[in-house]
């Protein structure tokens, strides 16, 4: 690996692990249903970056993309589905409060 | 070069921090998609600019938009509760700096071995990701239509579910 590329894959390496433990202190916190979306948002980010970087440093940068963007589409359908599921645990509840979810029957 | 590259990390980071720990729900989510940008700069400095433009499409436009219109369905915090949020953020989230500061210090001390021996040797010429994404993994493609179809329709039958009891 040259040295070039082993300084980006670095450092690349070190933004993915600081992104985890940025969003996994978030999701551990956090009692807000949005704000865990957005939590979880961080942590697929952490491991996009971390797909993309991999490739660039093996050289597997067209496989590294593809799968980047089979990562992105499920990533939409994840929220997309988070989402429904908050409006619908909102209009029950009044509230975002992950809390409120034990009052719910089942 | 160098400069740029360690200029993107760090902002990377520091609006992920900006992301978690504003109280205000739309800041929140205008920081996750300056955090999109940022890592499609990133990924064009990793010479990966199609899966860049991804990024950039969905995840700092789609899906931005997708958690606004869900904020707005919700009801506003009034100036008392706003407040309280803000204090309450900063009673829970001030250890986080501290421990992303220190996690980076330990880390630009470890010596990573870089002589890893790759699981996949690299290609004598390097692959295009749509080579890639039509010839060796084809079947991605497959699964990636039946998520989306999969999460439309959980969509759809949360919906219709909530329209069913309001009649």
């Amino acid at each position: 690996m040259s040295e070039p590329v082993a300084h980006l894959f670095l450092l690349c390496g070190m933004g993915v692990v600081l992104l985890l433990i940025v969003g996994f202190y978030s999701l551990l916190t956090t009692r807000n249903l949005v704000r865990m979306v957005i939590a979880l948002e961080i942590l697929s980010k952490a491991t996009t970056l971390a797909l993309v970087a991999s490739g660039y440093a093996t050289g597997q940068i067209g496989l590294a993309q593809a799968l980047a963007i089979t990562l992105i589409v499920i990533e939409v359908a994840v929220v997309v589905v988070a989402v429904a599921i908050i409006l619908c645990v909102y209009r029950h509840t009044d509230s975002l409060d992950v809390a409120h979810l034990r009052e719910l029957k089942g | 070069m160098h400069r740029l590259d360690l200029l993107l990390i760090v902002a990377l980071v520091a609006a992920a921090l900006w992301t978690v720990m504003t109280a205000r729900l739309l800041r929140a989510v205008v920081a996750l998609a300056v955090t999109s940008v940022l890592i499609t700069a990133l990924m064009f400095q990793l010479r990966s600019p199609i899966a860049g433009v991804f990024e950039l499409s969905v995840c700092a436009g789609l899906i931005p938009a997708i958690l606004i219109t869900t904020i707005s369905l919700t009801q506003r915090l009034d100036a008392e509760q706003l407040i309280a949020r803000k204090k309450e953020k900063l009673r829970q989230y001030w250890p986080l700096p501290v421990l992303v500061i220190a996690a980076a210090i330990l880390l630009s001390r470890v010596n990573v071995p870089l002589d890893f021996p790759a699981i996949l040797p690299a290609p004598e010429k390097e692959e295009d990701v749509r080579t890639s994404l039509w010839a060796l993994r084809h079947i991605d493609l497959l699964g990636q239509v039946v998520i989306l179809l999969a999460g439309a329709f959980a969509v759809v039958v949360l919906v219709r579910e909530k329209h069913r009891k309001s009649d």
